[in-house]
């Protein structure tokens, strides 16, 4: 009972440990700008924001992972740096992390000994003493022979905040602990965290689920985009009606504030009543694998001109819906129409001469060949076709002219035309997927996070770009978790959440609010 | 061919499979501690044969085997430590790295050993074996297994210390973390980088000790290419034997008793063209592989360096 015994303090404690002004960027995308944060004793405080938010990354600096490249991180109020994970851990820092760390070949008590110094013998049998007694008092049993690999994923989430308990951690991290638990698992977790915030421990609890943080919460921070937007304090939390607070934090996570950038409007465009179908797709289905979903019984239409948005957040199926749209995955059922005919049974390429072009988010993996030159990266998808290429050779200098127009059209900052596409910054690669893609004869355009991880200059650009192919009549869904990007430009958005399409909004004052209701599954 | 197999031959066959197993043994050990840390050691072929050359020339200058095991051990330690800095410290490509490191130090011993030696190969006293009492007296096994040079008792030794540290350890505990999933030796405060420092390090000694038991116990000279695979045949033993030590001893047996019977058939003169012979070690590689080799589990992260908080 080391952990109760050696620390009992009552709320409203210093804090334990206190962010100022912490930032860190990695190559083209700044993970947290300026955040400020506060952990106290006795507290389960929750940070809460969608994937990409910066939450792990904050964790990542926190348990010494990763190190901050600007403010810095004061423990018990004085200026520490937490440099390695075992001095996060001598700092009284436990975290559970979002993908177990437990090593599966090893029995669960091998795994709480690791971290002993390497010429002791293993003290297995003071182990099994203070495991029981902390398992009898936290009310849960586990199995210290049993090999981790065999334990179900709530079990080795126990194991490890035991682990953290058993190093007399004063704080403990759980980072999307919630994800891979039961509905029953859930709430036996919540009740673990208030047994230990009883004890004075302090908790960070992540989630990007609203309901989560308002039932076990004792004060909310808000991430969004790398920066903390608001935080909701245990006075406020108490006073706050449960709708109330629900609305408050929509309107964190959601609502729009004055530095957000700013997009080209989508100035009142109409869509004509008699506008043509161009994507009519119905009851398309997909069965549900280990990493997703699925889809279930999902059906839209996208007219000529329209500009039709798929909210949600992300790993809800968005990219296996586009996916099977563009006929990459087999084993979906249902209709999809493009222009009046079936396209269900033609292969990627058939779909593609169709019509249908598909811009994937994996660019440089799945768009892209990295070591291919720009020119050729234009025509992957013509290889050995004329006119380039003349009964099965290439025109060299033809091609070349053909890559320095789309250069020219689509301002892609390359060098030069046989620069290894690889070498290109994000924004220049999507720039000659796009010019690719759209290609003589698109009908729809299937755009997926179109502008994730890309700098401002080139986000505009692209979003201009989306804009102006559905003003030249062609269809377009835009499929992104950045809901300011569908608001700024989109007719209509659907929101998809675990592979449904759960609600389809027009784009206008009250949108914002009913998509973030949707997006967090409080309203079915 | 019942004459043959004559007690005097079987203790012989038997003699010269133990000296024989001897290095794969001390490479197989020392290749399984690496790859149980996660890193697969290539470079031993050639940190065998830098100990082979470091050890002949210890004993060679200084009349004293036991010195010329020491260099043999350091020779080996030193190629380690190239692996340690380039495959574990900067995590570069550990195949790449191991068969740069292997054709490196063939070039270099090849080359000093003919600058010094131009084309003599001055041969080293023979070593006094360490004769176990009362054993040594059982026909066949007796002088065979209980008549052999103290490093060999000692190598013996090392299979149970090796046990002894995997399953009773919490360095034991350390290396099999490293090798299966080194985020989670790291999050629990232990450094990944030191556990497989230290691994393959002691892999380069184990293996210079190695190559200089063959050099000065098992030719009693020095020739270049001289492990002629050896420290290849320690990787096999290492897969093969799953993490377990006793079983790189029982494979380096096996492997030593083809490599013996090589010789022994030869000098035997029996009627079999001697290219047939000759393969008879790798043809039996070959079945132990395709015997065992399927069964066989490699930790997770072998050949995979680690950086911390990579994304």
């Amino acid at each position: 009972m080391r952990v109760l015994s050696e620390r009992s303090v009552s709320p409203g404690d210093k804090p334990i440990i206190t962010l100022e002004g912490v930032t860190k960027r990695f190559p083209g995308v700044v993970a947290n700008d300026a955040v400020n944060l506060e952990i106290r004793p006795s507290e389960v405080h929750v940070l809460l924001g969608e994937n990409g938010a910066g939450k792990s990354t904050l964790i990542g600096m926190l348990s010494g992972l990763q190190q901050p490249d600007e403010g810095r991180i004061l423990i018990d109020g004085e200026v520490r740096a937490i440099t390695s994970p075992r001095n996060a851990l001598a700092l009284g820092i436990g975290t559970v992390f979002q993908h177990t760390m437990l090593v599966p070949t090893l029995t669960v008590a091998e795994n709480l000994l690791l971290g002993a110094p390497w010429w002791q013998r293993p003290r297995k049998e003071s182990l099994r003493t203070e495991v029981e007694a902390l398992s009898k008092s936290l009310g849960m049993q586990v199995d210290l022979d049993a090999v981790a690999s065999d334990l179900s994923l709530g079990e080795q989430q126990f194991v490890e905040i035991m682990r953290a308990l058993l190093r007399n951690s004063r704080m403990v991290i759980l980072d999307e602990s919630t994800s891979m638990l039961t509905p029953s698992g859930i709430e036996e977790l919540g009740a673990l965290m208030r047994r230990l915030v009883e004890r004075g421990l302090a908790i960070v609890f992540i989630t990007h689920k609203l309901r989560e943080a308002a039932a076990f919460g004792d004060r909310i921070s808000v991430l969004k985009l790398g920066r903390k937007v608001g935080e909701i304090t245990p006075e406020r939390f108490q006073a706050l009606h449960e709708d109330d607070l629900v609305t408050e934090i929509v309107d964190m996570m959601f609502g729009k504030r004055s530095d957000d950038p700013e997009n080209g409007k989508r100035a009142g465009t109409t869509i004509a009543e008699d506008a043509k179908t161009v994507l009519a797709v119905d009851g398309v289905n997909l069965p549900a694998t280990q990493t997703s979903p699925g889809l279930h019984n999902i059906s839209f239409d996208v007219r000529e001109g329209e500009l039709l948005g798929i909210a949600g957040i992300d790993g809800n199926g968005q990219k296996q819906l586009a996916e099977v749209l563009a006929g990459q995955i087999s084993g979906a059922s249902g209709k999809i129409v493009l222009d009046g005919r079936n396209v269900e049974s033609l292969s990627v390429g058939g779909r593609r001469d169709a019509g249908l072009r598909y811009l994937t988010d994996d660019r440089l993996g799945e768009g892209t060949v990295g070591t291919f030159p720009v020119s050729m990266n234009f025509l992957l998808k013509e290889v050995g076709k004329p006119p380039l290429w003349n009964k099965g050779f290439e025109k060299t200098s033809d091609i070349e002219k053909h890559a320095e127009r789309l250069i020219a059209e689509y301002d892609v900052r390359t060098p030069r035309g046989h620069t290894p596409v690889g070498r290109l910054s994000g924004g220049n690669i999507q720039k000659v997927v796009l010019a690719r893609e759209l290609a003589e004869g698109a009908r729809l355009v299937i755009f997926n996070k179109p502008t994730y991880g890309l700098d401002l200059a080139n986000t505009l650009a692209i979003r201009q770009r989306i804009l102006d192919i559905a003003a030249e009549g062609k269809g377009v869904l835009l499929i992104s978790t950045d809901l300011e990007e569908l608001l700024g430009l989109c007719d209509r958005i659907a929101v998809m959440a675990e592979g449904k399409l759960v609600g389809m909004v027009n784009n206008g004052e009250n949108a914002r609010t009913e998509i973030g209701r949707l997006m967090i599954g409080l309203e079915e | 061919m019942s004459d043959l197999f004559t007690n005097v031959f079987l203790s012989a066959l038997l003699f010269g499979a133990v000296t024989a197993a001897v290095p794969l043994l001390l490479a197989g050990l020392g290749e399984q501690m690496s790859e149980k840390s996660g890193v697969l050691n290539i470079g031993i072929e050639g940190m065998m044969l830098m100990g082979a050359y470091t050890g002949f020339l210890g004993a060679y200058l200084t009349n004293s085997l036991w010195f010329g095991f020491l260099t043999g051990a350091v020779g080996g330690l030193l190629v380690s430590c190239i692996m340690v800095i380039l495959c574990v410290r900067h995590g570069l490509n550990q195949i790449v790295i191991g068969i740069g490191l292997t054709l490196g130090c063939e070039g270099l011993t090849a080359l000093l050993h003919h600058f010094q030696f131009s084309r003599t190969y001055p041969r080293l006293p023979a070593a006094d074996p360490t004769v176990i009492p009362i054993l040594s007296d059982i026909p066949v096994i007796g002088p065979a297994f209980f008549k052999q040079h103290l490093l060999v008792y000692i190598a013996v030794l090392l299979v149970f210390v090796a046990t002894f540290i995997y399953r009773r350890t919490q360095l034991g505990l350390n290396l099999q973390a490293a090798g299966d999933k080194p985020a989670a030796l790291d999050v629990s405060g232990v450094d990944v980088f030191r556990t497989r420092a230290f691994a393959v390090l002691a892999t380069g000694t184990l293996a210079g000790l190695g190559g200089a038991y063959m050099a000065n116990i098992g030719a009693g000279i020095f020739v270049p290419f001289i492990t002629n695979g050896a420290g290849f045949l320690g990787i096999v033993l290492a897969m093969l034997a799953r993490g377990r030590p006793v079983w790189v001893l029982i494979g380096a047996m096996v492997f030593g008793i083809c490599l013996s019977l090589t010789t022994a058939l030869q000098v035997a003169g029996i009627n079999i063209p001697t290219d047939l012979i000759q393969m008879i070690p790798f043809l039996a590689v070959m079945a132990m592989l395709i015997m065992f080799g399927r069964r066989s589990t490699l930790p997770a992260a072998l050949g995979i360096p680690y950086e911390r908080g990579a994304r």
